[in-house]
């Protein structure tokens, strides 16, 4: 984040990572001190400005003493710590866990999962073609976002962000448990029975595209998404006096969704409704 | 917060049932009708949010009286406490024994666990299901473990309505088990506690002693036999000395863990922020595992009086006795217990005139495994999904309701009487050096005289078994429960001990000791250990929601394969198994590969 948290100093936490000496501020995950010395830990449920619900399992390390390997993303770093990124210990859980993942969702507009499932040589396939996957059609129910939920990794982040975390509207949570839990609405309801507010802040920290706005949904369909294409341009709401930032993709000179800048001290990436949806009237041409 | 509630609305009966829990509405905010005194100001609010753990109450209340719970039941019970109806269908989904459709009013929960398993459970089903079909006013649901294993097959039935209606039957025919589903009131008296105890009444027994010597209703008779000495010696001692008699007897936790009890307690006490809570574990959903219900059942003082005893320790004035769903008994017997234990001047404000406030209050589980994690059953209590926290921090810094909490079972807190009678040095002279004190086994399966037996640590398997009447041709041996693991019957010699049985490459767990002759087909039981981790997970983290399910899918593939067809499904079991063991967040997913990998090799199951 660029906001300066004007706080105490704070003490220097010294551990090791992979027999290099580091040292991080009290408070910081093993994955901040990881990132601060160049190591690459893959994450997925991790989001720059939510409690992780270390819930993946993807960011695995080895820490000399402990009896399993411990979330990066949430452990907090401390003193005397041996961390190790990248034994074969970490490997093998990180290969299986992207294995079982590719292998009960879609993970196609995951951002980095091809890389990863490269790079640690996972093979979903193995299970054999009757392996139980999710299966579920993507659920169509109103004119702004799309929730697909076979692509859903269930890291929770859209249920922290919809709830106390950020919009503090609780519309979502998950449902059922095991193989068979979901993200859902009360009584497994459409959206537009639920408490849903649309501001698109579960839209903003979905990890995998599982929720996606309806004009990307749309345009995947159609073939005609093309994030090559696409230009980014941070700009100020101009609906209300907040001044919210807003990110507006635009595609062959139409917007085709708006995000937020996370680092923005003021709202993290939170947006209402009106920001985050309301930007046909800008181009209504006619 | 919005807080947004459809339209649907509660009949009278669930508003009946949920205000019987929480009182009369006061305010339109929270359901009643609209008074004037409501356009100038809300109810609700914080004030309400705070009662959230009334939550699983409230769902109780409702699945109880109607026997599922409706979309208007639950949008009014989220009303009255202030709670996203979303999350309490998060909640109320996420517990086998509530229903958000709608089912008959009386459902009979048959057991295909193991123990029953091999006592002819598939027969009870199907026999079940045929006299029960649709139309029979009686759903019939599969289900896991009801603790009830020296009497397998068993089956429970649930019959909703004011009051609910439960009836037993164990061992259950058809017949009777059908009794028990159309007419609950009449069917037969469940057999005493004490017929779980093949040992009862024998010289020598320190946890079991009075377990079918004194009535479990009867304060006065629990006190002829020694009740309350123990709470009045801790008195005597203070908070201190008691830690401290514990730490030295050498106590540790027998719910598997084997964490010792005394630095538990002391790292709760010392946390400087209050209040302090003691939660007592009585989720026992091991398969296998029925000691506590039998404790509960026979002898529901001597909880009571250790759970006082551990609270005065730790400084908390709050305890919370986290029970079984499926104990109907237990629940009836221990209510019983705290409310003369609390008209008696045992319980309350003033315990036993010494001027320390205690009160327990039961909490009922409902139906998951997984409560059985401590920190899952914190967040059960306080109206969350039962859903692992991640640790650090521990529960005695951050427990429930994020304040410093020891936690302790049904077994692990009744070890307490004793030390404090006894006296440290005694109590740990029973046993061996590192496994102190004495010990509860649960024995079911293939054996003549199956129940709870106590026997001091180090006794061996063999002696056990011996003791239970061990039958011809005995195949194998699960130690621990699901969760545990497999040995020969061949290793008769392990000693009974933790470091024992960590020794053999095994473990103790929580104590189940489970027979199987060789009529018992092992591939079925293998599956039946993986059906369960299955269902059972809590479905937070990768490893074990998506690797439970891919162990069944292997073990599935072959089932009836070995040697060289069988390798490569073996193969992969291994780097599931072990990727489960070191990567998911709790103990659950971390076992789940535990049982099937012994039956591997010790077992040489597929060879
Ligand atoms: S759009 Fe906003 S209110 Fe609706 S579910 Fe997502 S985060 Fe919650
Ligand atoms: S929908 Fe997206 S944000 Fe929500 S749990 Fe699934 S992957 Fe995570
Ligand atoms: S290991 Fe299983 S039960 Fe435990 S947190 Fe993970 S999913 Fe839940
Ligand atoms: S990124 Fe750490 S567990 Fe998911
Ligand atoms: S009651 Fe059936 S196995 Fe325990």
């Amino acid at each position: 984040m660029t906001a300066i948290p004007l706080g105490v100093p704070r003490r220097l936490v010294e551990f090791t990572v992979d027999g290099q000496e580091a040292r991080v501020p009290e408070g910081s995950t093993i994955l901040d001190a990881c990132r601060a010395a160049g190591k690459d830990v893959p994450t997925l449920c991790q989001g720059d400005t939510l409690t992780p619900k270390n819930a993946c399992r993807v960011c695995v390390v080895e820490v000399e003493g402990a009896r399993t390997l411990v979330p990066a993303c949430s452990r907090g770093a401390e003193p005397g710590m041996e961390v190790r990124t990248d034994t074969e210990r970490a490997r093998h859980s990180r290969r299986l866990v992207l294995e079982l993942l590719a292998s009960s969702v879609d993970l196609s507009t995951t951002p980095k999962a091809a890389g990863w499932i490269k790079e640690y040589e996972a093979k979903p396939d193995r299970f054999g073609p009757d392996a139980a996957r999710l299966n579920e059609e993507p659920k169509v129910d109103n004119d702004l976002y799309v929730r697909d939920y076979d692509k859903c990794i269930l890291c929770y982040k859209c249920v922290d962000a919809c709830g106390d975390q950020w919009q503090n509207t609780f519309a979502i949570s998950v449902v059922g448990r095991g193989f068979d839990a979901r993200i859902a609405v009360e009584h497994d309801a459409p959206l537009t029975d639920s408490a849903c507010v649309y501001c698109g802040n579960c839209v903003e920290v979905c990890p995998t595209g599982a929720l996606s706005f309806k004009s990307e949904f749309d345009m995947r369909a159609a073939g005609t998404w093309d994030e090559s294409a696409q230009t980014e341009t941070t700009t100020v709401c101009a609906y209300c006096g907040v001044g919210c930032n807003l990110t507006l993709h635009v595609q062959d000179n139409e917007i085709v969704k708006v995000t937020s800048p996370h680092d923005n001290p003021v709202t993290h990436g939170n947006l209402c409704i009106k920001g985050r949806f309301g930007y046909q009237h800008v181009q209504n041409r006619d | 917060m919005d807080l947004h509630f459809g339209d649907s609305k509660p009949s009278d009966e669930e508003r009946a049932a949920v205000d019987a829990l929480l009182g009369p509405p006061e305010s339109s905010w929270e359901g009643a009708d609209r008074s004037d005194a409501d356009l100038r100001w809300a109810r609700g609010g914080r004030a309400a949010r705070d009662r959230r753990d009334l939550l699983l109450p409230g769902l109780h209340a409702v699945n109880d009286r109607i026997g599922w719970i409706s979309e208007g039941a639950l949008d009014y019970l989220c009303r009255r406490l202030t709670v996203p109806p979303a999350e309490a269908y998060g909640v109320a989904t996420f517990y086998s024994m509530f229903a958000v459709k709608p089912r008959p009013a009386t459902v009979l929960h048959v057991c295909t666990d193991l123990a029953c398993a091999s006592a002819g459970a598939a027969e009870l089903c199907a026999g079940v299901e045929a006299r029960l079909g649709p139309g029979s006013g009686v759903g019939v649901e599969r289900g896991p473990c009801l603790g009830l294993c020296e009497r397998a097959p068993a089956a429970l039935a649930v019959r909703a309505g004011d009051p609910v209606r439960t009836a037993v039957s164990a061992p259950a025919t058809v017949e009777a088990a059908v009794l028990a589903a159309s007419a609950p009131d009449s069917a037969p008296e469940e057999p005493s506690a004490a017929l779980a105890v093949p040992q009862a009444g024998q010289d020598g027994l320190v946890l079991l002693r009075r377990v079918g010597v004194v009535d479990p209703a009867s304060l006065d008779d629990y006190r002829a036999h020694g009740g309350y000495a123990a709470l009045r010696r801790a008195f005597e001692l203070g908070p201190a000395e008691v830690i401290r008699e514990v730490t030295d007897a050498g106590l540790v936790g027998r719910g598997g863990a084997a964490f010792p009890t005394g630095r538990k307690w002391q790292a709760t006490a010392s946390r400087p922020d209050r209040p302090h809570h003691l939660v007592c574990n009585a989720d026992e959903s091991e398969p296998g595992t029925f000691k506590d219900r039998v404790i509960m059942e026979g002898d529901p003082y001597a909880l009571v009086e250790s759970m006082t005893i551990a609270a005065y320790a730790v400084g908390a004035h709050q305890g919370y006795l986290y029970l079984r769903g499926e104990y109907p008994r237990a629940l009836e017997r221990m209510s019983h217990a705290i409310e003369q234990a609390r008209a008696r001047g045992l319980l309350g404000d003033d315990v036993l005139g010494q001027g320390y406030a205690f009160d327990i209050e039961i909490r009922r589980g409902a139906g998951a495994y997984i409560c059985g994690e401590e920190t899952a059953l914190f967040n059960s209590i306080e109206g969350y999904r039962g859903e692992p926290r991640s640790k650090p921090p521990f529960p005695v810094e951050k427990g429930l309701f994020g304040r410093p909490t020891a936690e302790n079972n049904v077994e692990t807190l009744v070890n307490v009487l004793p030390v404090l009678t006894m006296g440290a040095q005694a109590y740990a002279a029973i046993g061996t050096a590192k496994s102190t004190g004495p010990k509860l086994f649960c024995v079911s399966g293939s054996v003549d005289r199956p129940g709870v037996y106590e026997l001091p640590f180090g006794a061996t398997l063999g002696e056990l078994l011996e003791l239970a009447g061990v039958r011809e041709r005995l195949r194998a041996v699960l130690l621990g429960g699901a969760a545990g693991g497999f040995v020969r019957p061949d290793e008769r010699d392990i000693p009974l001990t933790f470091e024992g049985t960590r020794q053999a490459g095994t473990t103790l767990g929580s104590g189940v000791v489970m027979a199987f002759d060789d009529t018992v087909p092992l591939p079925r039981l293998l599956l039946r250990i993986a059906e369960f981790f299955r269902d059972e997970s809590c479905g937070q983290c990768v490893p074990c929601r998506v690797g439970t399910v891919r162990q069944e899918e292997a073990l599935h593939r072959i089932v009836a394969r070995t040697g060289a067809a069988a390798a490569d499904d073996i193969a992969l079991l291994r780097e599931v198994g072990r990727a489960m063991r070191d990567a998911s967040i709790c103990g659950l997913g971390q076992s789940a590969w535990n049982a099937v990998e012994s039956a591997i090799d010790r077992l040489g199951a597929y060879e």
